[in-house]
């Protein structure tokens, strides 16, 4: 899943100071499971920003809404009826929801109310852990399932380098170095012979260096 | 043991503290409450093992949050007593009487009868 974390208050009621009528759009999915933008956290959002205003002495009208989800176009029509009544959109929901609300409805300004962070997991609840960078060409198959692009510090992939000590990177003592995860967990599966396998330089291109990426599949295409 | 707490205290009683969530509070606030107490079990003694633990991590999101619009997260406390400790409920809530007292009331109040 994409991982968000809240934006200070402050940060958001800079964005919405002058405004009059906003909608505190949440999403269903990613951003309420690593609890920062579902229909919780607009509550909680909404019932700040109109505690803010009605402070200043102004009536600023808040509303909230969480849709199923703000990456598709389906789900954010929901609102097109509505959407008039205000000035102004927080969306907590990750970058992708933020900029798709904003294509949705060109005229509405929207603003983010999370800071989008990574993809990944919830190791436990209250700490989330990133486990892909989206490098677009997945290495996994040859890695025991330990990716070295979003783990390892240096993204090596004839790891583990000189900084790993005791199985911890050199960044961080809380860091697991990703090559010794590799390496052990071949040792687990009886693989190790894997290990000494040389594979062809990886194609970076379809990573993010390349620009804004797209995947076309015009077998499922309407 | 009939003891008397301050009459404008209202009780709302709920299974755990762990079922009050930060939403609550903050609408309590938002519905013109001068101040908004958790009172739960001891600590190490919840029936449900964390969900006095919980409440005090949501009472302490709810101060950040009052303190960040200008409300006073003094506002918001929690205690920990044990069913058994009336008297000990009755100091609480008159320490948070007090409280609120020098404080004053909810500047959503005072901002409303200004602008009125």
């Amino acid at each position: 899943m994409i991982v968000a974390d809240k934006k200070p208050i402050e940060e958001i009621i800079e964005f919405v100071k002058d405004r009059e009528r906003i909608l505190v759009a949440g999403c269903n999915e990613c951003v309420t499971v690593c609890e920062a933008g579902g229909k919780k956290e607009v509550g909680i959002l909404a019932s700040a920003l109109r505690m803010y205003f009605k402070k200043q002495g102004r009536d600023v009208k808040v509303d909230e809404v969480t849709l199923e989800r703000q990456c598709d176009h389906e789900y954010l029509e929901e609102i097109a009826g509505t959407v008039g009544n205000y000035d102004a959109i927080v969306s907590i929901a990750c970058g992708v929801g933020i900029q798709f609300m904003a294509e949705e409805y060109p005229k509405m300004p929207v603003y983010p109310g999370v800071n989008t962070c990574f993809m990944g997991a919830t190791e436990y609840r209250g700490l989330w852990v990133e486990r892909c960078q989206g490098c677009g060409q997945c290495v996994l198959g040859q890695t025991a399932a330990v990716c070295p692009v979003a783990r390892c510090a240096k993204r090596v992939f004839n790891g583990p380098c000189g900084g790993s000590t005791n199985g911890k990177c050199e960044i961080s003592k809380e860091t697991d170095c990703a090559w010794q995860l590799i390496v052990d967990r071949l040792k687990t599966l009886g693989k190790m012979d894997e290990y000494e396998k040389l594979f062809p330089i990886k194609d970076w291109s379809t990573d993010r260096a390349g620009g804004p990426r797209k995947v076309v599949r015009e077998d499922v295409q309407q | 043991m009939r003891l008397d707490y301050p009459s404008n205290v209202k009780v709302i009683r709920v299974p755990c503290t762990g079922k009050v969530d930060v939403q609550h509070m903050l609408r309590a606030f938002e519905k013109g409450a001068d101040g908004v107490c958790a009172i739960g079990c001891l600590e190490g003694d919840c029936h449900f093992n964390s969900g006095n633990l919980r409440a005090r991590k949501r009472v302490e999101q709810v101060q950040k949050i009052l303190d960040t619009i200008g409300i006073g997260g003094e506002r918001a406390q929690m205690y920990n007593l044990s069913s058994a400790e009336a008297p000990l409920f009755v100091k609480h809530t008159q320490n948070m009487y007090e409280k609120i007292k020098e404080l004053g009331p909810n500047p959503l109040k005072l901002a409303k009868a200004k602008a009125a």
